[in-house]
């Protein structure tokens, strides 16, 4: 792009393009359905009573607002930069997908839907949804998969005592993107009784800004919390990025303070260079996928090949569009941290600072381990720790060797 | 005018609806997928839809989810699809039966539009139906097909009413491609009832012929919607005969291709047994 935008904030325009990214790519039969959520939203979005109960929700059952903590053992362990944990992972269900979720079910409540579907990698946004569909009595669908299932079997136990039926998808590699291949096949049969909560930022327009804008939460709270801790805003934000829900929460409320750099950590798998990974952005082209135009992990003729990454939220052959956007327009860099740094960043996060996280949020630890040192000491870091770890002890356990 | 309005147009004069079949191409590999797509004009197939397999195809049921990887496993690509047109032009001097591409955007963004486009005419093809490009995208695609004489056959649904049907045939040419039931291919069928209803409803907004397809998996139900739309689309079905041709371990016995038309002869039996005024 030859000339910077005025302002990064202004994203999607009304077609829900951020730039060439984003848009509808949706068979026929859900695309009215698409339209009508596009102006439920907008209605709903301007309804002060809308936000009243969302904020209530995310408050008075949510635990919001999160902590914005100062990691005084990692900050001395590390030399450099002084580091703030956003604690995303202490919400109400163990991460910042409650935040999204209670947006979307509140909403398809108030659009008259029975019956809500859900997509899920590790599981934590599938709790989360079957979470708020049992505060709202509403029938709930997970579809995780089979590996999936496997590997995050505290979450399916989760859900299934939370009252959501688990569907285990077997197709592909059976990870999130067989997971929301089915979710959409479902939708499609099922699209005028049912709410798609997609758990990430991306999908049709009008998700991708949708899920964003009920994430924003976090970045706007860390604003606030930034200035009351150090009287100024954040100088470095850092985050891991699957799908990119957590990421665009804490990023976009900064896009337009130039002072603020932004780094989003993709999963490096078992390294780029080995073909094994989830990097997206660093090692894939635009396509289309999901509904929307963004960077996806593809062979020279477009078909799809599978991602990898010991976190199974993060492993994901595509990323929501306005990162893809960002990324073109030099807003935000881009990174990855393999399954063995984050491995290393989990256990030393328990050590030093006596939080297990969740593997996904281990990457962006892992990156921070690597940045912290070369930042100067007044240099303001914010790692969005965006999961607990708990749902991550058995695989991580017998990763370690450790008996349990 | 193209191969597909002709085709419809001799359909019209026949006082007949027309059989479109859909196969996967390279499905269960690309010598038996081209022995299938050339005998299929006799078979009794009118129009035929070749699918591009893709990786991901979320609007596809079970049957053609496995089309698509038994012929992605047997190494079927774009250029590949492409050879099998330009040797049915070529080798059966067939230059009559119209042949659309039926998949996914990202196969044909990939390969870039304009070139894409250009490469499937020339290599003889007559339609695109891609069923993740609704109008809300489509002016990507519009210009490039059209400039090389490419029909786009664009989807309606159950849920695509009056005021968005419009939208919809502002980017369709050839055919309108009505997808009776809410859901994935090879599923649920519509009743003939409902066909009918919504054949005339978008037969009010336009004067292009109406294909209706998913769903339709017996020489009767085809013969249903044979005696209300201008084409009956029977894909699912046929794939499935594919798939019965193979043993166990996915080698082809050798009455596949056989019964495969064998099941489209029925088929067009069927939809030939309704004559229209």
């Amino acid at each position: 792009m030859a000339t910077t935008p005025n302002s990064f904030r202004t994203g999607p325009d009304e077609r829900g393009h951020f730039g060439i990214f984003g848009g509808r790519y949706v068979a026929e039969t859900l695309m009215p359905l698409i339209l009508e959520l596009e102006q439920a939203y907008d209605t709903a979005k301007a309804d002060p009573q809308f936000q009243g109960e969302l904020k209530y929700l995310l408050t008075q059952y949510g635990g919001r607002p999160s902590p914005l903590y100062y990691a005084e053992r990692l900050t001395r362990h590390l030399g450099g930069a002084k580091i703030y944990l956003k604690r995303e992972e202490l919400n109400h269900t163990g991460s910042h997908k409650i935040n999204n979720v209670l947006g979307q079910v509140l909403l398809a409540k108030r659009m008259g839907k029975t019956r809500v579907i859900a997509e899920t990698g590790a599981g934590q946004h599938g709790v989360a949804t079957a979470t708020a569909c049992a505060l709202f009595d509403i029938p709930c669908v997970v579809f995780m998969g089979a590996v999936d299932v496997e590997r995050q079997a505290p979450n399916v136990a989760r859900m299934n005592m939370l009252g959501a039926e688990v569907r285990a998808v077997k197709a592909g590699a059976a990870t999130l993107k067989d997971a929301m291949n089915e979710a959409m096949r479902d939708w499609v049969a099922t699209c005028e009784t049912t709410f798609y909560c997609i758990g990430t930022v991306a999908g049709p327009h009008p998700y991708p800004s949708m899920v964003r804008d009920f994430q924003c939460v976090i970045g706007e709270e860390v604003r606030k919390q930034m200035m009351e801790a150090e009287g100024r805003l954040p100088d470095t934000l850092v985050a891991c990025i699957g799908g990119g829900s957590n990421a665009m929460g804490l990023f976009h409320p900064f896009l337009d303070d130039p002072g603020v750099r932004i780094v989003g950590v993709e999963a490096g798998g078992k390294g780029l260079d080995t073909g094994e990974h989830a990097a997206s952005l660093l090692g894939g082209r635009p396509g289309v996928l999901h509904g929307n135009l963004t960077y996806l992990l593809q062979d020279k003729e477009g078909q799809i090949t599978e991602a990898h990454s010991i976190s199974a939220g993060l492993d994901y052959p595509g990323i929501g569009p306005e990162h893809s956007w960002l990324k073109e327009q030099g807003r935000a860099e881009y990174v990855s941290a393999t399954d063995d740094e984050a491995l290393e960043a989990f256990q030393r996060m328990c050590k030093l600072e006596g939080i297990i996280p969740a593997l996904e949020s281990a990457h962006a630890i892992a990156h921070v381990i690597k940045l912290a040192p070369t930042l100067p000491k007044d240099n303001l870091l914010v790692v969005n720790l965006s999961g607990r770890g708990d749902k991550d002890v058995p695989q991580v356990a017998q990763r370690l060797g450790m008996k349990i | 005018m193209s191969r597909i309005t002709k085709r419809f147009a001799a359909l019209k004069a026949d006082k007949r609806a027309g059989l479109v079949t859909y196969v996967t191409a390279g499905d269960p590999d690309p010598a038996l997928s081209y022995q299938i797509l050339k005998g299929l004009p006799a078979a009794g197939a009118d129009l035929i839809e070749l699918g591009m397999p893709f990786t991901d195809p979320m609007a596809d049921g079970p049957s053609i989810q496995l089309a698509g990887q038994r012929a992605l496993k047997a190494g079927i690509t774009v250029d590949a699809t492409f050879d099998m047109v330009r040797r049915f032009r070529k080798e059966t001097g067939d230059n009559d039966t119209p042949i659309l591409l039926m998949g996914y955007y990202n196969l044909v963004y990939q390969r870039g539009v304009e070139r894409f486009c250009k490469e499937a005419a020339q290599a003889g093809v007559d339609g695109f139906i891609l069923v993740d490009l609704p109008p809300e995208e489509a002016d990507q695609l519009k210009p490039y097909a059209a400039a090389v004489g490419i029909d786009t056959v664009l989807l309606t649904a159950p849920t695509t009413d009056d005021k968005r049907l419009p939208a919809v045939l502002k980017y369709a040419s050839g055919f309108v491609y009505f997808v009776s039931v809410l859901g994935i291919t090879g599923t649920k069928s519509a009743s003939e009832e409902a066909v009918r209803t919504h054949v005339e409803r978008i037969k009010r907004h336009t004067s292009l012929p109406v294909g209706v397809g998913f769903g339709i998996k017996t020489p009767d139900q085809a013969a249903a919607v044979a005696r209300h739309a201008d084409a009956a689309v029977v894909g699912s079905a046929i794939v499935d005969r594919v798939k019965a041709g193979l043993d166990e371990k996915g080698i082809a016995k050798p009455d596949l291709v056989p019964g495969v038309f064998a099941y489209v002869k029925a088929l067009a039996d069927g939809v030939r047994g309704v004559r229209k005024v």
